[in-house]
């Protein structure tokens, strides 16, 4: 029988718009055998968590461009943790400095992919790391 | 190697070489490629300033007048972006081009909750004429032209530069000001959309109404191109999809009762200047032919100066890398000399930090410098179009004309842009083409220098800009004492005034002065249309 497949929700938060890499980067978490929610844009953070726990996905994927990835972080983060599903696989790609990749460690992100981030990497990395694995 | 696809025998000599629109080029190229593209001087070139303008819109070119730089610029307040505008005037620049945060390019006032952390980041927060009034003191308005960064409020903003003229004393015949106003592109590639396509398409017929009568030397639309590109299509859907946006806004105007003629002079374009170096000339070739040569068939325009294909040409964030981010400095140099070469009259440059973040003044300074040292040391300005006549890019050129019309025509069998954005087609189109592409990077297949050749292994640090949070804060208190301190009823009464206009369908435009005069907010005028016109829903494109 074949292995569940890991459910990633794919979210645009915030007001950025640019979304050449989150759907880029559907296509190829689709290729790799996984199943991709995206949630389109603008959305807010409590949304995605409502989303996550909707969809009952393994794993949260952000993407921002705006650089306002350590606010957006922040609140999901804890939104999280008071919604009981902290267990979840958070990952975010985007515009991010070399200096923030520390600090998002820190708040609870485990994956952090800035621009030109292999896809390889970034499928390997949710196949060992998504919850129940 | 480069974006376009190489094939290479076991010796690494080139066999074939096919670019991203899809035209093989040849090794060699003679008399004999034009005669088999059926080139002719008159009818495909023609001199420079003369239908259809191949080589340009001016008799000479450069030598008559230098190009307009226009680095995208804004930040924090709107004191710290004035500060940028005159430190980059000082410098040489000749235009301005303003940066708006995303809560004001979304409607949203600084102190909304949905304008959190987002305040002042990408661009300057503007939420009233109060703000307006110090982003441009000191600038002088009847003489540094300003391209407006913005689309589905880009009537306010157009409304606001108006009133702030008026109130530092210019004429509105007297001033110049190009709000990006493209909705149709944010809605395919960069996502700052608020209202359904409809409601948004009428809002820059609005726009392009008014202007044609009371703005006269104001443009006001940019159909951008630049951002399609950005998301992922090729140089020729870029200029297809383009010419397909202006169409559908022409369209909006004439179905008004004018004529296109008395428009489409008014329109500008933003387009592309990244990557390969000869697409990339041939496009903006075969864009300004076709542009005068569709405007007569379709619309037929007569008048010389309104099928001028005017624009910034500029840009080239997807060229630029993270990884060695100093080699952006080389080839930000190279799309300049690439827009040069295409007689782009207005251009900006993407700056080597922009990988990261926003750029830093020394890195704004540098693309500003790249442009100078290109017009003034090495001699861009010595004679127009200096690439006519080669048989490569004179096919090449024909070749690209082709495969625009090409794409056009798909679009055309759709029912017109609009019907092809809402449906979500070119969405897919250029989404799965931007998916291809980068597998082709990852692969190896395109070489990228720096990122999967010659590569370092580890990232050298830049100097970046810093975010303040303070400006937030400050931003929002400067809010809440413009709320105190103005007339609130005048306040109520212009926004009555706004939605009935919205309502009746009449033209909204000297409604939104009236606003702007009276400091309503971005946000409340905002949500005015969101309630007339209710909000957008993407189509889904999985």
């Amino acid at each position: 029988m074949a292995e569940k497949k890991i459910r990633v929700l794919l979210a645009k938060p915030g007001l950025d718009g640019h979304d050449r890499g989150a759907k880029v980067v559907a296509h190829a978490m689709r290729e790799a055998g996984m199943e991709v929610i995206y949630t389109g844009l603008h959305q807010t953070v409590p949304s995605i968590v409502n989303q996550a726990i909707q969809e009952d996905v393994d794993v949260i994927g952000l993407s921002v461009m705006s650089g306002a990835h350590i606010p957006i972080c922040r609140k999901l983060m804890g939104l999280l943790k008071d919604g009981d599903i902290g267990d979840k696989l958070v990952l975010v790609g985007g515009v991010i400095p070399n200096r923030d990749i520390t600090v998002l460690k820190e708040m609870g992100v485990r994956g952090i992919f800035p621009g030109g981030a292999l896809f390889d990497d970034i499928t390997k990395f949710i196949e060992e790391n998504a919850a129940g694995r | 190697m480069g974006v376009a696809t190489y094939i290479k025998d076991e010796k690494d000599a080139i066999q074939e070489v096919v670019l991203q629109s899809g035209i093989k080029v040849k090794p060699v190229y003679t008399p004999e490629d034009l005669d088999r593209v059926g080139f002719d001087y008159r009818k495909d070139l023609a001199d420079p300033g003369e239908f259809p303008f191949t080589r340009g819109i001016h008799p000479l070119g450069f030598r008559s007048r230098n190009w307009t730089t226009r680095q995208y610029t804004g930040f924090g307040t709107p004191e710290e972006t004035n500060e940028r505008f005159k430190l980059m005037i000082s410098h040489g620049q000749t235009g301005l081009n303003v940066a708006f945060d995303l809560p004001t390019q979304m409607g949203y006032d600084s102190d909304d909750p949905m304008a959190e952390g987002e305040v002042g980041r990408v661009g300057m927060a503007i939420d009233s004429l109060r703000d307006f009034e110090m982003a441009f003191k000191d600038i002088q308005l009847n003489r540094i032209g300003s391209g407006l960064t913005i689309n589905a409020v880009a009537s306010i903003m157009l409304a606001m530069y108006e009133a702030v003229a008026e109130k530092f004393g210019y004429k509105k015949t007297e001033i110049s000001a190009t709000p990006q106003n493209d909705i149709l592109k944010e809605i395919v590639g960069r996502g700052a959309w608020i209202y359904p396509v409809e409601p948004a398409v009428r809002l820059i017929g609005d726009t392009i109404e008014y202007a044609m009568k009371e703005l006269p030397r104001c443009n006001p639309v940019s159909v951008a191109g630049y951002h399609i590109r950005e998301s992922g299509c090729t140089p020729a859907q870029e200029i297809s999809y383009a010419l397909m946006i202006a169409f559908a806004y022409i369209d909006n105007v004439v179905a008004r009762g004018y004529k296109a003629e008395d428009c489409v002079g008014r329109f500008s374009f933003n387009l592309n200047i990244y990557g390969n170096l000869w697409e990339t000339v041939a496009k903006f070739r075969a864009a300004r032919k076709l542009w005068a040569r569709l405007l007569r068939e379709r619309y037929d325009v007569q008048d010389k100066k309104a099928l001028f294909l005017r624009g910034i040409f500029g840009g080239g964030g997807s060229g630029m890398t993270k990884q060695q981010p100093e080699n952006n400095i080389m080839r930000g140099a190279y799309y300049a000399l690439g827009a040069a070469l295409s007689g782009a009259q207005t251009t900006a440059l993407c700056s080597f930090d922009e990988a990261y973040t926003i750029p830093t003044e020394r890195a704004a300074l540098l693309s500003l410098r790249t442009f100078q040292i290109l017009m003034d040391e090495i001699g861009l300005r010595d004679t127009v179009d200096p690439l006519a006549g080669s048989y490569f890019i004179e096919t090449l050129t024909k070749e690209m004309e082709e495969k625009i019309l090409e794409e056009m025509q798909k679009v055309e069998k759709i029912g017109g842009m609009v019907e092809a954005v809402s449906s979500g087609y070119v969405q897919r189109e250029v989404s799965r083409q931007a998916y291809e592409f980068e597998k082709k990077i990852q692969d190896g297949n395109v070489t990228k220098v720096g990122v999967n050749k010659y590569t370092e292994g580890v990232d050298m640090e830049v100097e970046l800009h810093e975010h303040n949070e303070e400006w937030a804060r400050l931003q929002i208190d400067r809010l809440k004492e413009l709320k105190r301190d103005r007339d609130n009823k005048a306040v109520n009464e212009s926004l009555k005034g706004l939605e009935k206009a919205a309502r009746e369908k009449t033209n909204v435009m000297p409604y939104l002065v009236d606003c702007c005069k009276a400091y309503a907010t971005v946000g409340e005028m905002s949500n005015v249309f969101r309630d007339v016109f209710g909000e957008y829903v993407e189509p889904s494109i999985f």
